[in-house]
């Protein structure tokens, strides 16, 4: 059996191309809510820690140093098969989604975080000083300056955590990656797999591509 | 006898055990350019700051027009949209251009509507001598330019007094001159305004009133003639003697 044979073959991956496609599409929409949902989390997890009191950012602190701490296989895992047992039962698809969106927000607190306090002292007194109220400054001033500056770290870390859907393969997510191992054990040929590495890579090498260019215009404009 | 316009009455502050200010009385009367002068380290700063409550006072009263803004439960925002502030670095946004930075407080905090605001900015600009670089962002201008853009963003909102943090303090010598003439083109149209500075030449030709600051109190207070031509203080003499040499 030769290379193109094992891994390129020409009838398996017309068989199954289809099934790996509809597993493009769980992907993709699994991603792009991950995305949004943890992103939005994180930026407002970030703007409550702004407001500085200190219980509620211990709480902050805590949560997302765990979910950082965590590998994500063992949330899922213990989201999937704990959760029935206290009477919550979520679908594979529910599951991976809760878990992926509060991970990425834990990072894109902490991400946030770092950008808001980038953010000067003068920048806060400047703002303040002309009669804009603390949420306003928040708004206005310093999240303008401290999410630009968090934009490439924050591509980065929704190309980590969206590839993680791969996971949810585990607990039958039906993704990109299930539908190629599905496929995979019937045909006894890992072309499929190949297949599942393609499509990986043309749905994430526009994403990495734009965390480069941001990450190259991260200065302000000058002349 | 006129109403001050603000007025600092047994004004104290420490940080921690350290008091900084150690009880400042002060009048500003409307039109008035106070001028404050002093050795680093005075309270010059921490008493300007203390003015529009950026530093809360640990003692005493703040008076803006007639009210006592320091006192609790008075809400702050309304207040400092009276009181214009113009700080050392500048402090424009980076991510707004100059009618940007002029126009967000009038648009956000005096909810004025965004065309309104535009024309006030763009009328603030013009009197600081930059109309034309309205589009321009903070990166793009001189250091000259970014604190006329600071003074600008200060006066558009009419405040009733102006205070201005070392001004010229961060800028490079031939930049001093174009802030410096902004700051006389406001005195001349009534702006009541206290400076905190190291510009004597700019305080003689200026100042109505130049109040010398040392460990946190005000030591000596007079006309510029009175204070540069006949300083009574050994301190205030031994200060003068510094800043010539």
């Amino acid at each position: 059996m030769d290379f193109s044979d094992a891994f390129l073959n020409a009838t398996v991956l017309q068989k199954y191309a289809p099934s790996i496609l509809s597993g493009v599409w769980v992907t993709l929409y699994l991603s792009a809510i991950i995305v949004v949902a943890g992103t939005a989390l994180g930026l407002i997890l970030a703007c409550i820690r702004a407001g500085g009191w200190k219980a509620v950012n211990f709480v902050i602190i805590v949560y997302a140093d765990i979910l950082r701490a965590l590998p994500p296989l063992v949330l899922i895992l213990i989201a999937y098969f704990g959760l029935p047992g206290v009477g919550v039962l979520w679908s594979s698809n529910l599951v991976l989604f809760i878990v992926l969106t509060l991970i990425l927000a834990a990072f894109a607190e902490e991400i946030f975080w770092a950008g808001i306090t980038s953010v000067g002292k003068g920048q806060w007194e400047a703002s303040r000083s002309t009669g804009l109220g603390f949420a306003q400054t928040l708004f206005w001033v310093v999240l303008p300056q401290g999410v630009r500056m968090g934009l490439p770290p924050l591509t980065n870390r929704a190309i980590a955590v969206t590839k993680m859907t791969a996971l949810g393969s585990v607990i039958g997510v039906p993704d990109i990656l299930n539908q190629a191992t599905t496929a995979q054990s019937f045909s006894g040929n890992a072309s499929p797999l190949t297949l599942a590495a393609l499509a990986y890579v043309a749905l994430f090498l526009p994403f990495v591509l734009l965390a480069r260019w941001l990450e190259t215009r991260f200065a302000w404009k000058r002349t | 006898m006129t109403l001050p316009i603000l007025e600092l009455a047994g004004l104290r502050k420490s940080f921690g055990e350290l008091e900084i200010l150690t009880g400042i009385d002060l009048k500003v009367t409307k039109g008035e350019l106070a001028f404050v002068i002093g050795p680093s380290g005075s309270g010059k700063s921490t008493m300007l700051r203390c003015c529009n409550l950026l530093e809360r006072p640990t003692s005493g009263a703040v008076m803006l027009e007639g009210r006592n803004i320091a006192a609790s439960g008075v809400r702050l925002d309304p207040v400092r949209r009276r009181i214009g502030m113009v700080f050392q670095s500048f402090n424009l946004y980076p991510h707004l251009d100059a009618l940007g930075n002029v126009s967000l407080a009038l648009r956000k905090s005096l909810k004025l509507p965004r065309a309104e605001a535009a024309e006030r900015a763009a009328a603030a600009l013009e009197r600081v001598g930059l109309a034309e670089r309205a589009r321009h962002h903070p990166a793009q201008l001189s250091g000259g330019q970014q604190q006329r853009v600071a003074i600008a963003r200060a006066m558009a909102l009419e405040p009733a007094v102006m205070l201005f943090d070392e001004p010229t303090s961060a800028l490079d010598p031939e930049l001093v001159g174009e802030v410096l003439a902004v700051m006389r083109e406001l005195r001349e149209a009534g702006m009541t305004m206290v400076v905190v500075s190291h510009e004597m030449r700019f305080a003689r030709e200026a100042a109505d009133r130049v109040i010398f600051m040392d460990q946190g109190a005000i030591v000596e207070q007079g006309t510029a003639e009175e204070i540069f031509g006949a300083p009574k203080s050994p301190r205030l003499q031994a200060f003068l003697a510094r800043q010539a040499a």
